[in-house]
């Protein structure tokens, strides 16, 4: 249903809401469309699709005046009087001509498109998409039941007053874990590895989808372990490389995230944060990792840490987090949550050409015209070449002890002090200034700033659009480490002349605040924190900063 | 072809007298005998006194976390299959610390030698026990001796059905080297077990008891023959067989993904222009 309205050009958002466990408990999506960029989701709803009794109860209260609860008597077993409630008897209507009982969901969604005044055209061609494989016949009865299903809430649903023509050009819809996918793929990402774990599966997945057609192995690891060490090994081979997680495999990677350090062997890692300690709420959402990420694995070294707020500036980072991780051979961290890897945008396109490939590998000819060839070097830059074994002559070695510039474990003083610098004082100020800055959403000379990271961007900037006449700006982070500087923009001014800032985070203990005090000195005047697993709703959060603007 | 020069590494650390320097010795002869120049052959190594033997030889070289070689191995040999892969590993660093990568190993079938420094004993660490010391065996931490018995890692490869189980003696270098060679020549995973004195820590099973009581399999030995694999595997006490204990021809991983079956990953080009057309076309 949600790409019906993308292809009919509406802005889409969608999240979803689902229990640990693969067959019932109340699950649910929440579908939201406009004519305008949106970036949330609310709680008023004006149509509930009920499944179940649960959606009926928890939902109703969240009903708009003119809203309509959408169920099937048969399915509930049960019917509701009201003017909200409409009965589509979809089981019945799919089966009427001796059809599949799963067509009901196809009648459903021809309902409500039907209730919403949508032409069909659209969703037909969804259906002859989606069942392709499945042959003509099958997509017929399909499109049988959704006009069924469309015609029959044209004629008996007297409340709707919706009408929703199409409105511009088709959007693409993405989630947040296929668009760490897509960047990875489109900065050359040839291996994959990981352990399955929510939520960052779904990276998994796609990779796995695109293996055939973009020539990328993907290994299902048998540990997290396992896997960042097969991404090292993979890289050290001579391909770009990446692995995922949540908290739990991050947490066993960390010995592997200092091998990657210590041999200067890029990887990126996808680390997608779900409420914990341990096993915590495994589909539910968090921002409680974020200090870990930036301090996991024994010793000192330059690592980058990312935390995109979008699908499309997912896309971005993880390209951005490819090439420097492999401009400066340090491990790059991409920090989602579930909220970020679930929910679904829709944007025009994305500007590939944004998404720079640059092969700084010495292999083929290169390497193979090389007199002589150190893993090692030491250089004004502190990056050394990196030579793809059996490419040349000269054998490649890499080391977990402290090493020579040949890679071989040594134990003297000087040229441990050497290669600390090389590999931590030579590199950290370059990669610093690769840094962007956070962005300002709204007025610089804002009496109240509120400041974010990562995936709490689209609802704080769609709140923070509502308030910005009571004089609300936004400052959202992205590039958390190195952490940004001032030189490009002087963020800390806005921060500083404001009355009041304000740090909205999906944790108990404000570890962004924390950290921006440790970095810049600055304090937060106030923070907001949610730590009970679910994303925030736009109304929910005004709420809360309504509060704040005294 | 390299000549003993050509793989002439950094002065080896170990005990003077230390079993790793027959394995090393066969490990160069191996090379010699399979015309692989350094640059030919990758060696992925573990901590512990066998995970600085790549450094004391020449050949490209990732000596990686204690336990850990065999998943860096195994991508290694899946980016690029054409080039030969072996893990040197310690008995506690691979039956310990990394079991479970052994045990994934052998079921992916890898085409990765892996060649077991099985000293039975902590070297590094300087003497506490790993999973093959034998029962009994007195340590700083056992003083009353191991109560557990010992891993046989031979019977626990055969009942994964590893493709290639082997049994070396660092004493035995001539041996040791045909072992190599028929292990790296191997189209699958191969494990060579290979006995290790060490003359520092291990009082036990030193030189002299392994004299007494290792003996090579006979060329009429059929290692394609289970069943009695099964029972010259378990033969460890008073006689101790070294060879090819098991061998089968299963096919490969790296022979079984269609992604790599003409063209290693790694020399496959990636072109992100023509990526570019394709990949928004799902999400419309
Ligand atoms: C994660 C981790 N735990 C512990 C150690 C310490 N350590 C280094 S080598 C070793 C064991 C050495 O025994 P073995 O693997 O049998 O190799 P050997 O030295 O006998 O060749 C240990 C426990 C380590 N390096 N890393
Ligand atoms: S301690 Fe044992 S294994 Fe280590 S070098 Fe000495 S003899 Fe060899």
């Amino acid at each position: 249903m949600a790409r019906v309205f993308a292809r009919a050009g509406y802005h889409v958002f969608i999240h979803q809401d689902y229990e640990s466990r693969v067959r019932g408990g109340h699950n649910f999506f929440q579908i939201r469309f406009s004519d305008r960029p949106i970036m949330a989701s609310r709680r008023p709803i004006d149509i509930v699709i009920a499944l179940d009794r649960p959606s009926i109860t928890n939902d109703q209260e969240n009903l708009t005046a003119s809203g309509i609860i959408v169920y099937d008597s048969a399915i509930l077993g049960q019917t509701y009087d009201g003017p909200e409630f409409f009965n589509v008897p979809s089981v019945e209507i799919a089966t009427e001509d001796g059809g599949s009982k799963i067509m009901a969901n196809t009648v459903a969604t021809g309902a409500v498109l039907g209730m919403l005044g949508v032409e069909l055209t659209i969703f037909e061609d969804v259906l002859k998409g989606s069942f392709a494989k499945k042959g003509d016949a099958v997509i017929r009865q399909n499109i049988v039941a959704a006009r069924r299903g469309h015609e029959f809430a044209r004629h008996h649903c007297t409340r709707c007053a919706f009408s929703a023509a199409a409105v511009g050009k088709p959007l693409l819809l993405i989630d947040g874990n296929a668009a760490i996918g897509v960047g990875a793929v489109m900065s050359g990402c040839k291996f994959y590895a990981a352990y399955p774990m929510t939520p960052s599966t779904g990276i998994l997945n796609y990779m796995a989808s695109k293996s055939d057609q973009y020539g990328i192995l993907v290994e299902q690891a048998e540990d997290e372990i396992a896997a960042i060490n097969m991404a090292l090994g993979a890289c050290f081979a001579g391909v770009r490389s990446m692995t995922g997680t949540a908290g739990g495999g991050f947490a066993l990677m960390v010995e592997g995230l200092s091998l990657a350090a210590m041999t200067e062997t890029p990887v990126v890692i996808a680390l997608g944060q779900r409420p914990a300690p341990a096993t915590g709420l495994p589909t539910r959402t968090e921002q409680g990792d974020l200090l870990f990420a930036l301090y996991a694995a024994h010793g000192e070294f330059p690592r980058i840490v990312f935390a995109p707020g979008s699908p499309e500036q997912a896309v971005y980072l993880t390209n951005k987090a490819f090439e420097l991780s492999h401009k400066y051979q340090v491990p790059a961290i991409i920090l989602t949550d579930q909220y970020l890897a679930d929910t679904q945008w829709t944007y025009g396109g994305f500007d590939l050409s944004r998404l720079p490939y640059t092969d700084y590998r010495v292999r083929g000819e290169a390497y193979s015209s090389l007199p002589e060839y150190k893993r090692y070097a030491f250089t004004d830059t502190g990056i050394s070449p990196f030579a793809v074994p059996g490419d040349g002559p000269h054998p490649v070695v890499a080391d977990s002890d402290e090493h020579d510039e040949e890679g071989h474990l040594i134990e003297d003083a000087e040229t441990r002090r050497g290669m600390i610098e090389k590999r931590l004082y030579r590199k950290l100020p370059l990669l610093r200034a690769e840094i962007a800055p956070p962005v300002l959403y709204g007025n610089p000379d804002a009496q109240t700033v509120f400041i974010a990271w990562g995936s709490q961007y689209g609802v704080l900037r769609e709140a923070t659009e509502r308030l910005q006449e009571q004089g609300a700006a936004m400052l959202h982070f992205t590039e958390l480490y190195p952490f940004p500087g001032t030189e490009k923009f002087d963020y800390l001014a806005i921060l500083r002349k404001a009355r009041r800032t304000v740090c909205v985070e999906q944790n108990a203990t404000s570890q962004f605040a924390r950290l921006l005090k440790a970095e810049t000195g600055f304090s937060c005047s106030a923070t907001i924190n949610k730590y009970d697993g679910r994303p925030f709703l736009l109304e929910d959060l005004l709420g809360e900063l309504d509060a704040h603007l005294g | 072809m390299p000549t003993l020069a050509d793989l002439e590494g950094r002065i080896p650390a170990w005990c003077p007298g230390c079993g790793n320097f027959g394995i090393l010795r066969a490990f160069k002869q191996a090379m010699i005998e399979l015309k692989l120049s350094p640059h030919e052959i990758t060696v992925v190594s573990g901590i512990g006194q066998s995970g600085k033997f790549p450094h004391y030889t020449k050949c490209n070289t990732f000596n990686g976390l204690h336990g850990r070689t065999l998943p860096v191995a195994t991508a290694m040999k899946l980016v690029n299959h054409a080039m030969p892969v072996v893990a040197e590993a310690g008995d506690g660093d691979c039956y310990g610390e990394g079991g479970n990568h052994l045990l994934h190993a052998i079921r992916r079938n890898i085409d990765v030698s892996l060649f077991v420094h099985d000293n039975q004993i902590y070297g590094l660490t300087k003497g506490q026990a790993s999973p093959t010391s034998m029962e009994g065996m007195m340590t700083k931490i056992n003083p009353h001796g191991v109560v557990c018995e010992p891993l046989n890692p031979m019977v626990f490869a055969l009942a994964l059905d590893c493709s290639f189980v082997a049994r070396g003696y660092a004493g035995d270098s001539e041996h040791l080297t045909r072992l190599m060679k028929a292990a790296i020549n191997h189209k699958g995973f191969a494990l060579i077990d290979i006995l290790q004195p060490c003359v520092t820590f291990n009082l036990v099973n030193t030189y002299g008891w392994f004299k007494q009581r290792v003996y090579r399999l006979g060329d009429d030995y059929d290692p394609e023959d289970k069943e009695q694999a099964l029972q010259k595997a378990a033969e460890f006490g008073d006689r101790i067989p070294i060879g090819i204990i098991y061998r089968n021809n299963r096919a490969p991983m790296n022979d079984r993904i269609p992604l790599i079956a003409s063209t290693p990953l790694v020399k496959q080009p990636f072109e992100p222009l023509e990526v570019a057309q394709t990949i928004l076309n799902d999400f419309f």
